[in-house]
């Protein structure tokens, strides 16, 4: 096959088309792909309820697992396709986040940090210590999806997300565009003034909460059909911070701050050994530094990116 | 049987009252939420350690524990709060959030992840009447938190410096046209609450005989529920919230026997306080 870009990925793509063919793309790269699609959906939907909304949540993992186990079950136990395990998880979760965000919402902004915090800690327990969601030991027998009378395969699996994903931020930036695009951002700014000029504000966080939820469970229904197994331990506050680390790195509120981030912080325990086993340490440096320094994020305002790669401007000798 | 229990949740009470106490007070002046806190106690109990296995002597070796963590809690809070106090609050909380994480980690990698065992010969003996019986660790941290906090009160109530670091507490922009050095007020908030939760390090370090890098994260989270109960900012209320919820946890596990995780006892407490009173026990809108 002769492609522009080189016979390799001429056979790599050849293959992919064609399902008899092992994919000459290594299992490898796919699943990194396949976990930075996972991570950059659960950014995207964190920066709805931070970025868009303004409201700390510190227990995001929480609505992850709601949806990784919602969709476990259903598959696992009660049978359910794919097809229907993974909407009925975002569903799930978002029912969560509604049932949670209503009360939770009403309160400053400091409970609000504290109780999100406590329903991570309270979700992972019921995980933990319910046999009815297998305990310590999770769930597991979740297969990838079948479609065309066979099992997918993983790189058709990342396509399938993909698009899905892509189709999520499709919705997104009309939705930013349109009024309540318009009410999120004017609650952001200042909330008191917003109020004062009748937005019901209220009701907006609730949205972006339900909103932000219902997108994590969706990655929580993908994640488990990949992984073929979940446990309680993968929902717990340390996940929180790993999604939030990507946010903040990215830029709290920016469109694709988030998404950069999932893909940087994603990719970056895999390709350096060392960095995978200080992952926690260098998360929780980057939070404090990145906010520290440089709290919009690598693609806020003010950021030392564009600075860095901004061209410098010729100037004759001899001029300033 | 129920004098032993009251005495029990009293003694774990105080010590939660040790560690939430720095809590309330660093939100009663800068209206952050200082969840590193939790990091700074667990730092308190390695440097005890640390000290005791250098030195040998218990007494120096709280001492060092408190002055180590009076000094990292200077440190947050000249390099990483105060430059924040511009921003939104959930800037400093993320920084918070990242420096516990961090820290955790630091523990980890420095001191191993395996409980380190911290025997200290404390020299008081038991203390036994009938069947009532206080251990020697039980009143090591009797006597020194309530040493601890008739000392707070002391320095609060009757002293000028108190009444600064009261004055900053209601309104430092007031108070710093009155001629408070509010900065030094600050520090000193940060110094005494992170002495005090390095003593609580200690006392828990050794009451439970085990240092360990993730001792942190259940009192960070129990801290946090239990200064909300009593009151964001509220000291009497935190010290009132912190024995309710040592003698809740007691009674409920101990006396009444209910399958219920211990540490989530604080949690619910708070939501069902939070329910009638969302102020907390004795806090003010």
């Amino acid at each position: 096959m002769a492609y522009r870009f080189g016979s390799e990925q001429g056979f790599a793509i050849s293959h992919l088309l064609s399902a008899t063919h092992e994919p000459m793309i290594s299992g490898y790269l796919i699943t990194i792909c396949i976990t930075i699609v996972i991570y950059a959906m659960l950014a995207h939907s964190l920066n709805i309820i931070t970025g868009h909304a303004g409201q700390i949540s510190l227990g995001h993992a929480s609505f992850f697992g709601i949806g990784a186990y919602t969709s476990a079950m259903l598959y696992a136990e009660a049978g359910f396709a794919f097809w229907i395990s993974v909407p009925m998880a975002a569903v799930a979760a978002g029912v969560v986040g509604a049932l949670l965000g209503i009360p939770c919402l009403r309160v400053r902004d400091d409970f609000l940090a504290i109780t999100t915090m406590g329903i991570n800690f309270v979700v992972e327990a019921i995980f933990l210590y319910l046999p009815f969601f297998g305990g310590a030991m999770g769930i597991g027998g979740i297969n990838l999806p079948r479609w065309f009378g066979r099992e997918m395969t993983k790189p058709e699996y990342f396509v399938v997300i993909f698009a899905v994903f892509s189709l999520l931020l499709l919705l997104d930036r009309r939705m930013g565009r349109s009024w309540i695009g318009l009410a999120w951002a004017s609650i952001r700014d200042d909330e008191q003034a917003a109020e004062a000029m009748g937005v019901d504000v209220v009701r907006f966080k609730v949205v972006a909460f339900i909103l932000g939820s219902a997108i994590a469970g969706l990655a929580g229904g993908f994640y488990a059909h990949f992984l073929t197994f979940i446990m309680p331990q993968n929902f717990g506050f340390g996940q929180s911070i790993v999604i939030l680390s990507m946010v903040v790195f990215g830029g709290i509120g920016t469109r694709w701050g988030p998404i950069v981030g999932a893909i940087i912080l994603g990719v970056l325990p895999e390709v350096s050994r060392p960095i995978m086993e200080y992952r926690i340490l260098i998360y929780g440096i980057l939070l404090l530094s990145m906010m520290r320094f440089q709290p919009g994020g690598l693609l806020g305002p003010e950021s030392i990116l564009p600075r860095i790669l901004r061209r410098p401007v010729y100037v004759l000798p001899g001029q300033r | 049987m129920l004098w032993q229990q009251l005495a029990n949740g009293i003694a774990i009470g105080s010590v939660y009252a040790l560690i939430s106490l720095g809590l309330t007070m660093v939100y009663g002046i800068l209206r952050i939420l200082h969840v590193a806190h939790a990091g700074i106690y667990a730092l308190g109990a390695y440097v005890g350690l640390l000290s005791f296995r250098l030195i040998g002597d218990f007494w120096l070796s709280l001492i060092a524990g408190m002055a180590g963590a009076a000094i990292a809690g200077y440190l947050v809070e000249r390099f990483l709060y105060t430059p924040l106090l511009h921003l939104p609050r959930i800037a400093p909380l993320i920084v918070s959030i990242g420096l516990f994480t961090a820290l955790e980690e630091a523990f980890r990698i420095v001191a191993g992840p395996h409980t380190l065992a911290y025997n200290a010969r404390i020299g008081l003996g038991n203390f036994s009447v009938g069947s009532f019986h206080l251990t020697e660790t039980q009143i090591l941290i009797l006597f020194v938190t309530f040493a601890i906090l008739i000392f707070l009160w002391a320095l609060l109530a009757k002293t000028r410096a108190g009444l600064a670091m009261r004055a900053c507490a209601q309104d430092p922009e007031t108070a710093s046209a009155f001629g408070v050095n509010v900065s030094a007020v600050i520090a000193v908030n940060f110094l005494i609450g992170s002495a005090m939760a390095g003593a609580a390090g200690v006392l828990i370090g050794v009451y439970d005989n085990q240092v360990w890098p993730t001792m942190g994260s259940i009192p960070a989270y129990k801290a946090l529920a239990i200064v909300v109960l009593g009151g964001l900012g509220n000291i009497p209320g935190t010290v009132l919230a912190a024995i309710v919820v040592g003698l809740a946890e007691t009674f409920f596990i101990g006396v009444l026997a209910i399958p219920f995780p211990r540490d989530a006892v604080a949690f619910v407490a708070m939501i069902i306080v939070l329910m009638f009173k969302p102020y907390g026990l004795l806090g003010k809108a």
